[in-house]
């Protein structure tokens, strides 16, 4: 195996045109450039609504997007709903971002009252707000601090037992009141975060990755990155926010 | 309106004249004058506006509206109109009132026979609840990065209110889904004209603008009338407007490079013709058009000791990709300066919207702002070489211009950096006054 290949890892990014408003792309493309770096051969996935599942998925992602957006997906993402439990519960890395997070827990209850069921990954659920909660964020979660940007007008309540992705340095979070923001369940992260998430927070870019190259091929031996420009960014907007470096 | 109403006008004008000096001495504030009289009386704008000869025209939309509304100034005034217009740039309610509060007397008249008026999409709907627009002119609906328009279908619906309103007609973008659908919401009566690309050059269009993802098909496309403008492009500078029941307008030659350019021209001559009837001229429109300086920041040419700099200001993804598809085929020395203040849009992930590739060859020289490691981070993702990474936005331009002195160079910035980095610039070189526009 040469040491530009030490394996494919096949990404696959959930309604790429309905679902990945606000550069949630750039999640993908980040990951793909990494494994990359890596030494890794990355196959994207963008799984269109009535498309065939990608005969491999190693990680997979997906993001926010408009209200008719989610309407798109629904019939879709009711098809894949076993799959996708499935492979959560074997440990698939995945990464849901906002509208994604939203559909991904136990259910979304609408402005007027009526209660959409979700996929029931992530023991979470939403309600419909008027108010949206807008702005930069900082997390303290189990790959370090995190920066990103949130933008959504569900609140977000965490079931019983369920692990929360990050706790709230700066911003609002799941609901801006229990300073919790997101969840995670096995490696399935939920979370409000655009910015895009990842190319500012590369340990938890690697984190995914890290456990995707493991379940293909058995370890995971890291490239040599450069990177200085992402902690830069990381490091100041964590100043900025929070008034230190942390 | 009886004489109270007329007085509480009165005491509002002169409040806010007195406002407007005392905010001018003071060396700045150019909302707060339209704040006060707003505050007086908020149907100042109705009094003053709505008995306008030839009707009060809003221009709206996502990208394009002040170089838009400049074009359909200098048309109208090429044919002898007067035109009341709000400063480019102050496209608020309150900009407008300060804009009028200039220009009327104390009997609240102003001297004009039309006014031709730069809107945003929220303020468009404010102001169109007081003086219902006589004509619309509506280009496009992309996301913005201002956090108040969170929502694409939500800038739909303001606009679709916005054409509810106008009483008499609404010139519409018909390559624009989320425009052209509005044509089915009118109030009886009012008329839809609606300007168009070359079906043979339309495959650029998604470049330049938001698709509407909801339909598998692209909505029916609106069938083009004699009255309707269709843009037939020759380069990328030149073209001409088509109107099949008329005479062309060109070929000309825009002093703003571009496709988006051609089309906000095709937009504001459409509009212009509808609002003049018999009195349009396809040959004063021509040569009006071909006189417009870009706003400034919107590919305006600064002359940096011999050497052209060019400010282009990028706000949204469908933007910034116009912009580096208009200058990508002419490489230069490049800084991009990314604030994220409230007017930039305090969300810099649209950054990941954008393609870079175009820039590859040639590399960034510096990224500055406050978000200069983020901008430099995301290039890193497209393989383009960032010399320096410099958040300080005057350091950065000393070192850019430093770096490249006699070379042509180009900032893309956006909008704080921009004002940030002209009124540098301003204080250097030859520049009209910082927010004046040279022959506004
Ligand atoms: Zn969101």
């Amino acid at each position: 195996m040469s040491a530009a290949h030490k394996g494919e890892v096949h990404l696959v990014h959930l309604y790429p045109r309905e679902m990945s408003i606000y550069g949630d792309l750039g999640n993908t493309r980040c990951l793909a450039a990494r494994l990359r770096w890596h030494g890794y051969e990355p196959v994207v996935h963008g799984h269109h609504p009535g498309e065939r599942w990608p005969a491999q998925a190693h990680l997979v992602l997906g993001g926010g997007g408009q209200d008719s957006g989610q309407v798109r997906v629904q019939d879709d993402l009711d098809r894949q709903a076993d799959r996708l439990r499935e492979l959560a519960a074997d440990g698939v890395p995945m990464l849901m971002i906002c509208g994604m997070y939203q559909l991904f827990g136990e259910a979304f209850i609408t402005v007027e009252g009526r209660r959409l069921p979700g996929l029931g990954v992530l023991d979470v659920t939403t309600t419909g707000n008027r108010t949206r909660m807008i702005g930069p964020v900082v997390l303290d979660t189990d790959f370090g601090t995190v920066v990103g940007y949130e933008n959504h007008s569900g609140s977000t309540v965490l079931g019983p037992g369920q692990q929360p992705f990050g706790s709230v340095l700066h911003g609002e979070g799941n609901n801006g009141q229990d300073r919790t923001e997101g969840a995670r369940t096995h490696n399935v992260v939920g979370s409000y975060l655009h910015g895009p998430i990842l190319p500012a927070n590369p340990r938890l870019a690697d984190g995914l990755l890290e456990i995707a190259a493991r379940r293909v091929t058995g370890e995971f031996v890291p490239g040599e990155l450069d990177d200085r420009i992402a902690d830069e960014a990381h490091q100041r907007q964590v100043v900025r926010l929070t008034g230190r470096r942390r | 309106m009886g004489v109270i109403a007329g007085l509480r006008t009165s005491g509002a004008i002169a409040a806010g004249k007195a406002a407007r000096v005392a905010s001018r001495m003071r060396g700045g504030g150019s909302a707060l004058p339209g704040l006060v009289a707003e505050r007086v009386d908020p149907a100042i704008l109705q009094h003053t506006l709505g008995s306008l000869p030839r009707g009060v025209v809003v221009v709206s939309g996502t990208n394009g509206k002040t170089t838009t509304t400049k074009m359909v100034v200098a048309l109208l005034r090429a044919h002898g109109l007067r035109v009341f217009t709000n400063p480019t740039g102050s496209n608020f309610t309150r900009g407008v009132i300060s804009a009028l509060l200039g220009e009327v007397g104390i009997s609240g008249r102003v001297d004009a026979d039309v006014a031709v008026l730069e809107l945003d999409e929220a303020h468009a709907l404010k102001f169109a609840e007081v003086v219902a627009p006589t004509h619309a002119l509506l280009l496009n609906v992309a996301r913005d990065q201002l956090d108040r328009f969170a929502e694409i279908d939500h800038t739909a619906r303001l606009l679709t209110t916005l054409a509810e309103q106008t009483t008499q007609a609404v010139v519409l973008n018909a390559d624009d889904a989320f425009v052209s659908r509005i044509a089915g919401q009118l109030a009886p009566g009012v008329g839809v004209q609606w300007f168009a690309v070359d079906p043979a050059v339309a495959d650029r269009l998604p470049e330049i603008q938001e698709a509407d993802v909801r339909f598998d098909d692209p909505a029916d496309a609106p069938t083009l009338g004699d009255q309707d403008g269709l843009l037939l492009p020759h380069d990328e500078r030149s073209f001409t407007i088509r109107f099949p029941g008329g005479v062309d307008v060109g070929p000309l030659t825009l002093r703003q490079r571009g496709l988006a350019a051609m089309i906000n021209a095709t937009a504001a001559t459409t509009m212009a013709r509808v609002l003049l009837g018999p009195d349009w001229d396809a040959a004063t429109a021509s040569s009006a058009l071909e006189a417009v300086h870009p706003p400034f920041g919107r590919g305006e040419v600064i002359d940096v000791d011999g050497a052209p700099l060019e400010l282009v200001l990028v706000k949204n993804p469908a933007g910034f990709t116009v912009a580096l598809g208009t200058y990508g085929n002419e490489p230069v020395a490049t800084m991009i300066a990314i604030n994220d203040n409230y007017a930039d849009g305090r969300d810099v992930s649209w950054l990941y919207d954008v393609s870079f590739e175009s820039l590859r060859d040639r590399g960034v020289s510096v990224t500055s702002g406050v978000r200069a490691w983020d901008m430099a981070l995301r290039l890193r993702y497209d393989a383009v070489e960032v010399d320096r990474v410099e958040a300080d936005l005057d350091t950065a331009l000393d070192a850019f211009l430093g770096l490249h002195r006699g070379e042509p160079t180009r900032i893309f910035c956006t909008y704080t950096a921009m004002m940030h980095l002209r009124r540098r610039l301003a204080t250097r070189y030859d520049l009209a006054r910082f927010g004046e526009d040279p022959d506004a």
